[in-house]
C-alpha cells in the first residue's frame, strides 16, 4: 500500500517586483531546500527554475514595475517532493500553451531568449500554469529532491 | 556583478563575474556593447569561467551580442563555462549557434 506523502516545511514570501530580488528568491528557494540535502545539480535546478519564474512575473506579469507584488510559496513532504509557487496578480497569459512553446517570446525587443518556460520544465520534473488574463498567473513548479541517494 | 574586459591583439576578452540575471542583464548589457563599439575587436572571447550562475536572461544577453557582433563580421565565441553553465547552454542548444571552448569532460 502506497504511504501518502506528509508535508513537513512550508514557507509563504511575499516581495516587490524589483528585479534585484530575483537573487533574493534564489538564496530563498536554496536555504529552504537545504534540510533535504540536495545535491549540486537539484540546488542548480531549483535556483534556475525559480529565478525563471520570478523574471517572468517582473519583466511579463509586471512589465518591469518594481512596485507590484510576487508571492513565492515552498513546501515539501517527508519524501523529499518539493512545491514551489510563484505567484504574480499582473496581465495574465492569453495562451498559456503558446507561452510555453520554446523560444516564444513577447518581448523579442529586449532580447529576451523566450527559453523561460523550457528551462522550468527542463529542470522540474512537472510544473503548472494557471492564469486569467488581468488577474494574475500562478506557475508551480515540482521537483522530488533525492541528493546524494542511490 | 562586475565584467571585466581585456585586449590582445584583435581579441577581446569579456568576463563577467558572478551571477548574470534578468537584473544583471540591465546593467552590463550597454557596458559591453560600448566596450565592443569602441575596441573593435576581430574576435570577441566570451569567458565563462567566473560566471557562477546563468538563467534564460544570461542566454538573451550572449544570443543579443552574437547577433549584434556577427552582423559586424565580428567572430564570438564562450570560453572556459564551468559545469552549471555548460549545462544550461547546452540545454538551450545555443552551443549548436555559438562555438564553446574549454569545457570539462
Amino acid at each position: 500500500m502506497k504511504t501518502r506523502e506528509k508535508i513537513i516545511n512550508k514557507i509563504t514570501v511575499r516581495f516587490t517586483s524589483n528585479s534585484s530580488n530575483e537573487a533574493l528568491s534564489r538564496i530563498i528557494i536554496t536555504g529552504f531546500i537545504m534540510p533535504l540535502n540536495p545535491n549540486v545539480e537539484e540546488i542548480a535546478d531549483v535556483k534556475t527554475a525559480v529565478s525563471e519564474a520570478v523574471t517572468n512575473c517582473i519583466v511579463h506579469a509586471y512589465k518591469n514595475n518594481d512596485n507590484e507584488i510576487i508571492e513565492l510559496r515552498a513546501t515539501y513532504t517527508d519524501k523529499g517532493k518539493l512545491a514551489v509557487s510563484i505567484k504574480d496578480y499582473g496581465c495574465g497569459i492569453e495562451n498559456i500553451e503558446l507561452a510555453r512553446q520554446p523560444l516564444y517570446t513577447t518581448d523579442k525587443e529586449n532580447e529576451r531568449s523566450g527559453m523561460g518556460f523550457s528551462i522550468m520544465e527542463s529542470f522540474s520534473d512537472k510544473i503548472k500554469v494557471v492564469s486569467t488574463v488581468g488577474k494574475g498567473t500562478k506557475v508551480t513548479l515540482i521537483k522530488r529532491i533525492c541528493g546524494n541517494k542511490q | 556583478m562586475a565584467v571585466e574586459f581585456s585586449k590582445v591583439d584583435d581579441l577581446l576578452v569579456v568576463a563577467p563575474t558572478g551571477e548574470i540575471d534578468h537584473h544583471e542583464t540591465k546593467e552590463i548589457r550597454e557596458e559591453i556593447d560600448e566596450m565592443i563599439l569602441s575596441t573593435l575587436p576581430k574576435k570577441i572571447a566570451f569567458d565563462l569561467s567566473r560566471t557562477t550562475f546563468m538563467d534564460s536572461s544570461g542566454l538573451g544577453l550572449i544570443l543579443g551580442r552574437f547577433n549584434k557582433v556577427s552582423a559586424l563580421g565580428i567572430q564570438m565565441e564562450l570560453v572556459n563555462p564551468g559545469e552549471k553553465i555548460m549545462r544550461i547552454i547546452t540545454m538551450a542548444g545555443v552551443d549548436k549557434i555559438i562555438k564553446v571552448k574549454g569545457v570539462e569532460k
